[in-house]
């Protein structure tokens, strides 16, 4: 079975070292998961891409480029362990989501941008 | 053609993907498979000899695509997914190096090209990569010996880039185009696959006891070839006088220093295996190649070899 869950509609999380429920023991100690974020040539952010397998920090990196960055996508990569990354749960989702659905007067919908102001 | 290449502005924050192939100067060469020397002037230097430039071509092409098609071999086969990319990588950029090279050779000389079946699509590349017999190859040996475990292929990849690292950091300065622009390109592949061997091979000689042993014994088994790295033969040192190529001896020492830097990080000796004499004094600059070579191309030109009409 896959570490990864695309379950629940909030894109592939780690099912293990996260406090989201039960965990699924390995069968043989594996290297430990890390997530992959990618800025783009153009990108203002560093955005998630995927994540991979490796030993220390540094094998991430180039592990990283290697899987992600092989058809000229980045100019900077960051890892982080997956078990480093808290993540909301997807049980927690109506109390920690809903409450903001109705609240159209926090959009900042009445100013009037100018059109050279970038990246609103 | 150009229908999937995406174009907009829109969401270029969106997504660490967009704006890919837009305008993209890293593709020195083109996205474009007809010709692969697109844009490259490929005038003959003034008063270099085409046959010889054409030969020289042939060699560095001819180590690149041998290596490459080894390399390949570890395609699904790596310890781990990670790696297999990381490997297939490295093939390919070698497949690219060794692309560029032989078009460099065929259009320099179009004699050293084989003769294909009228009606044969297949471009001079693939008919140099295709069509000759291993005694038309030109490679070094190294690059043909059969497949180890990882540490071979930690210690094979090591040696070789960091042998055609130093080669191709002389070879931007030569006075052929086409040379100098594909070894621009090259030094900064080679680059990283000396970074990735490298930290692999003081990975595994600070690893556990049986990691050392096999990295030890690679280096053993691939020892014998490294010091015909740095032969010159004939067509080498006119390449080099003539100011398109480099010598190779002139690149040894600081080949041996790179490689004595890895050696320190990860505490192993250098090998004492004697090197392996050539046959008569012929090596595979040569064309003298061993079975392993012949079993190679036997599968790797099969399929092209048996629908030479065929349309890719």
């Amino acid at each position: 079975m896959s570490n990864l869950s695309a379950e629940g509609g909030h894109g592939a999380v780690p099912l293990q070292g996260v406090p989201t429920g039960e965990g699924v023991t390995p069968p043989e100690p594996e290297w430990p998961l890390w997530e992959v974020f990618v800025r783009g040539k153009r990108g203002l952010n560093h955005v998630h891409v995927g994540s991979l397998h490796a030993a220390d920090d540094r094998m991430a990196l180039l592990h990283a480029r290697d899987v992600y960055t092989r058809r000229n996508e980045g100019v900077s990569i960051w890892v982080v362990r997956a078990d480093a990354i808290t993540a909301s749960s997807p049980d927690e989702k109506d109390p920690m989501f809903a409450p903001s659905g109705d609240k159209v007067y926090r959009h900042p919908t009445f100013y009037d941008i100018p059109d050279n102001v970038p990246h609103m | 053609m150009t229908d999937h290449v995406h174009t907009t502005d829109e969401d270029e924050h969106e997504s660490a993907y967009s704006g890919l192939l837009v305008n993209d100067a890293h593709w020195a060469f083109g996205t474009d498979f007809e010709d692969p020397l697109a844009g490259v002037d490929t005038t003959i230097p003034e008063g270099v000899d085409a046959p010889a430039l054409a030969a020289y071509a042939l060699m560095l092409g001819d180590d690149a695509l041998v290596m490459s098609h080894r390399i390949s071999e570890w395609t699904s086969n790596a310890p781990d997914l990670e790696d297999d990319i990381a490997l297939s990588n490295i093939a390919l950029d070698l497949l690219g190096q060794a692309r560029l090279l032989l078009a460099r050779a065929a259009k320099a000389d179009a004699s050293v090209v084989p003769d294909l079946p009228e009606g044969s699509p297949a471009p001079p590349e693939d008919a140099l990569a295709f069509f000759r017999e291993a005694h038309d190859f030109r490679n070094v040996r190294f690059a043909e010996l059969a497949n180890g475990d990882f540490a071979d292929a930690t210690v094979r990849v090591l040696l070789f880039s960091i042998w055609r690292l130093a080669t191709f950091e002389r070879l931007r300065s030569s006075r052929d185009h086409v040379l100098a622009a594909v070894a621009a390109k090259g030094v900064k592949e080679l680059a990283y696959h000396r970074d990735y061997a490298a930290r692999w091979f003081v990975t595994l000689a600070q690893g556990t006891e049986e990691s050392r042993r096999r990295l030890v014994a690679a280096l053993d088994a691939l020892w014998p070839l490294w010091p015909e790295l740095f032969d010159t033969h004939a067509v080498e040192a006119a390449a080099a006088a003539a100011g398109v190529g480099v010598d190779p001896a002139s690149v040894r020492e600081a080949a041996e220093a790179t490689l004595d830097q890895v050696l320190a990080a990860a505490d192993v000796p250098r090998s004492e295996a004697p090197r392996r004499a050539g046959v008569l004094g012929r090596t595979g600059r040569d064309g003298m190649h061993g079975e392993p070579l012949s079993r190679m191309l036997a599968e790797m030109q099969s399929v092209a070899r048996a629908h030479p009409r065929g349309q890719w």
